[in-house]
């Protein structure tokens, strides 16, 4: 897949210490446009420290952020989202008490004038809304339905929306198959795959080996900070990933003991 | 090719599954039920229902409307100041000691200071933005529930009024001659009296409605509060479902974290709605001392309750993020109802407290019913 071309986003070395304790230490990673790269670990490896990075939450202690090949540093998460680089937290940074419609542009309303006064163009928020939901296949029974009433595979994919509306080239997904059944999983899933065919990057951060491998081009594993692996489809196996992420064979000895279900 | 062999029809296979409610078209009356303000609506009818079977009639004459009117539209203003307030995540309990000490400020500005009303009013109103920002600034720097910081306010306001008034007029708590300072002030109608006593002259001059021997009406038109209600509860709907603020103020109350992850400057919001509330418990205060010529230390007292229970009874979520101010006014008129309209019964009128405690409970437990319902939590 286009590797010849710039990455939409690359990382060099980045490394990111709290005092003397070294959370990522020299990572180094590449998304190209339609492409899916797979952030594995185990908690603790680093994962939520390297998307601050990238989302602009706190700055790099070393190494380069580059963005289409032009050195880039984040102040805040805002300079994030302008330079086209969306995060979606686990908690999706939507409101369940509030409709679709204003959740999908809480904080970037459409506003009309009227003179002095501006007001918020619901009819446009709305129809945009169901536009949108309707294009992901979530069959909205109206634009003032609240989130909460979502499932959260449904919520998941209108963050994502979200995002994707709002211009993101770059979209980082923290864990988000993470607390979904087998068929909102399945929903997520297919989801992140068309939004990669409309030529995004996506950073899939995950501990499912198993949902990583579903729609991930390129996989990179970490562990206590740093790469411990990384390779492009088809030049490693489920097994392989699974061991590297848990640091060792224990993991492979249990999956035996447990007669291969883990 | 075969002719298909699956059973089902292809077109049943490929909708999602029809049976699940959350893909049922909304109805207008299910539009109508996700309304915040609908238990108040319900408990409006209940009590007026109640009171027009066992009640005096007079209490639904012109004047005995009047009557239980003026004061609900005071706690109106207070109520939507504290639902506002409520829906963006945060409390304020110094609401009723800001009547008082709002209600000292223009006093000494108008009696002691000799100013122009005009310029009094100003004055007024800035303190009370000072106020509300002090409230909002402590409590967002120091992350303390809102509930404590303005606690604390509840009784240093109240303090300040107290000296305060004792020191401008030598020892009172009270403090007099508002109005013969002010009179002659353009501004006086617009915070005091009646309006439209032309109308309600020629109503009466048609006999529509009551008037004394010597032809003037016995109600001489609509206390000016009434107005000023009636507009704050349409000016702050709109705010609240028509405006980019009113979403901030929506999203700050339900989910501040997520709100500002989204770029809702929630910090700014919240100093806002603090600085509204103040607003609206000093625009109370202007009404009331204008209204007697006098301001009393104890003005306000326990109108920081009143206001969150009419609040609630409204409709508004504890928790925030959810609520109206249609129904706060509601909830006021609902309050004022009962509290006064005891006295057209023979019931004994203390049993209103009664009446009270158990509608918040009932309205609480409806609340948490709607809420779950809105958001699906089981």
């Amino acid at each position: 897949m286009a590797s010849h071309s710039t990455p939409l986003i690359e990382t060099q070395k980045i490394a990111k210490s709290y005092g003397s304790v070294a959370a990522l230490n020299g990572v180094s990673l590449k998304v190209h446009a339609g492409e899916v790269l797979c952030l594995l670990g185990d908690n603790g490896a680093g994962k939520s420290t390297l998307i601050g990075t990238l989302a602009g939450v706190h700055r790099p202690t070393s190494g380069k952020l580059l963005v289409e090949g032009r050195e880039v540093v984040f102040n805040s998460p805002r300079d994030a989202l302008n330079a086209g680089i969306a995060t979606v937290y686990q908690d999706l940074s939507m409101v369940p008490l509030m409709s679709v419609a204003r959740n999908f542009f809480m904080g970037r309303e459409p506003v009309k004038r009227w003179g002095p006064v501006s007001y918020m163009d619901m009819k446009f928020a709305e129809r945009v809304t169901m536009e949108q939901m309707h294009a992901i296949g979530i069959d909205l029974r109206d634009p003032q339905q609240a989130v909460g009433t979502l499932s959260g595979g449904e919520r998941q994919c209108v963050a994502i929306a979200r995002a994707v509306y709002f211009g993101a080239k770059v979209l980082i997904l923290d864990e988000p198959t993470s607390a979904l059944g087998v068929a909102q999983t399945s929903m997520v899933l297919n989801y992140i795959s068309k939004v990669r065919a409309r030529g995004l990057g996506v950073i899939f951060v995950t501990h499912n080996v198993r949902h990583a491998f579903a729609v991930g081009n390129h996989f990179t594993v970490l562990d206590l900070g740093r790469t411990v692996g990384s390779f492009p489809k088809g030049q490693v196996s489920i097994d392989t990933l699974q061991s590297l992420m848990a640091g060792g064979k224990e993991l492979q000895d249990l999956s035996q003991e447990l007669g291969g279900t883990v | 090719m075969t002719p298909p062999t699956i059973p089902a029809p292809a077109s049943s296979a490929a909708k999602p599954r029809r049976g699940d409610d959350r893909l049922r078209k909304a109805s207008p009356f299910v539009a109508l039920t996700r309304r915040p303000e609908l238990g108040a609506v319900g408990g409006l009818i209940l009590v007026i229902v109640f009171f027009a079977s066992i009640a005096n009639k007079a209490m639904f004459s012109l004047a005995g409307v009047m009557n239980f009117m003026a004061p609900s539209a005071q706690l109106g203003i207070l109520a939507i100041g504290a639902a506002l307030l409520m829906i963006g995540g945060e409390f304020d309990l110094s609401l009723g000691s800001m009547v008082a000490f709002a209600g000292f400020t223009l006093s000494l500005a108008v009696v002691v200071w000799k100013l122009p009303l005009g310029v009094a009013l100003l004055l007024t109103f800035a303190v009370a933005v000072g106020i509300g920002g002090i409230n909002a600034q402590i409590t967002l720097r120091t992350g303390l529930p809102s509930f404590i910081v303005t606690l604390a306010f509840l009784f240093i306001l109240r303090g300040l009024t107290l000296v305060g008034l004792k020191w401008a007029s030598g020892g009172l708590t009270q403090l007099r001659g508002v109005k013969e300072a002010a009179a002659g002030s353009a501004l006086l109608p617009i915070f005091s009296g009646n309006a439209f006593q032309g109308l309600f002259r020629w109503m009466a001059a048609r006999g529509w409605i009551d008037s004394f021997p010597n032809g003037t009406p016995k109600v001489e038109g609509v206390p000016v509060e009434i107005l000023w209600c009636a507009g704050l509860t349409l000016l702050v709907t709109w705010i609240l479902l028509r405006t980019r603020f009113g979403n901030w103020i929506f999203a700050a109350g339900g989910d501040a974290k997520g709100a500002r992850n989204s770029g809702v400057p929630v910090g700014r919001v919240k100093t806002a709605l603090f600085i509204g509330t103040a607003l609206c418990a000093t625009l109370v205060a202007v009404l009331t001392v204008l209204d007697m010529g006098s301001t009393d230390a104890r003005r306000g007292t326990q109108k920081e309750f009143e206001a969150i229970i009419a609040a609630v009874i409204g409709g508004c979520l504890l928790t925030g993020g959810y609520g109206s101010a249609i129904g706060a006014f509601i909830g006021a008129v609902i309050f004022n109802m009962v509290s006064i309209g005891l006295a057209y019964t023979g019931i004994d009128q203390d049993f209103y407290l009664v009446f009270l405690g158990g509608m918040l409970l009932v309205a609480v437990i409806f609340n948490n019913v709607v809420r779950r319902r809105v958001t699906g939590e089981r």
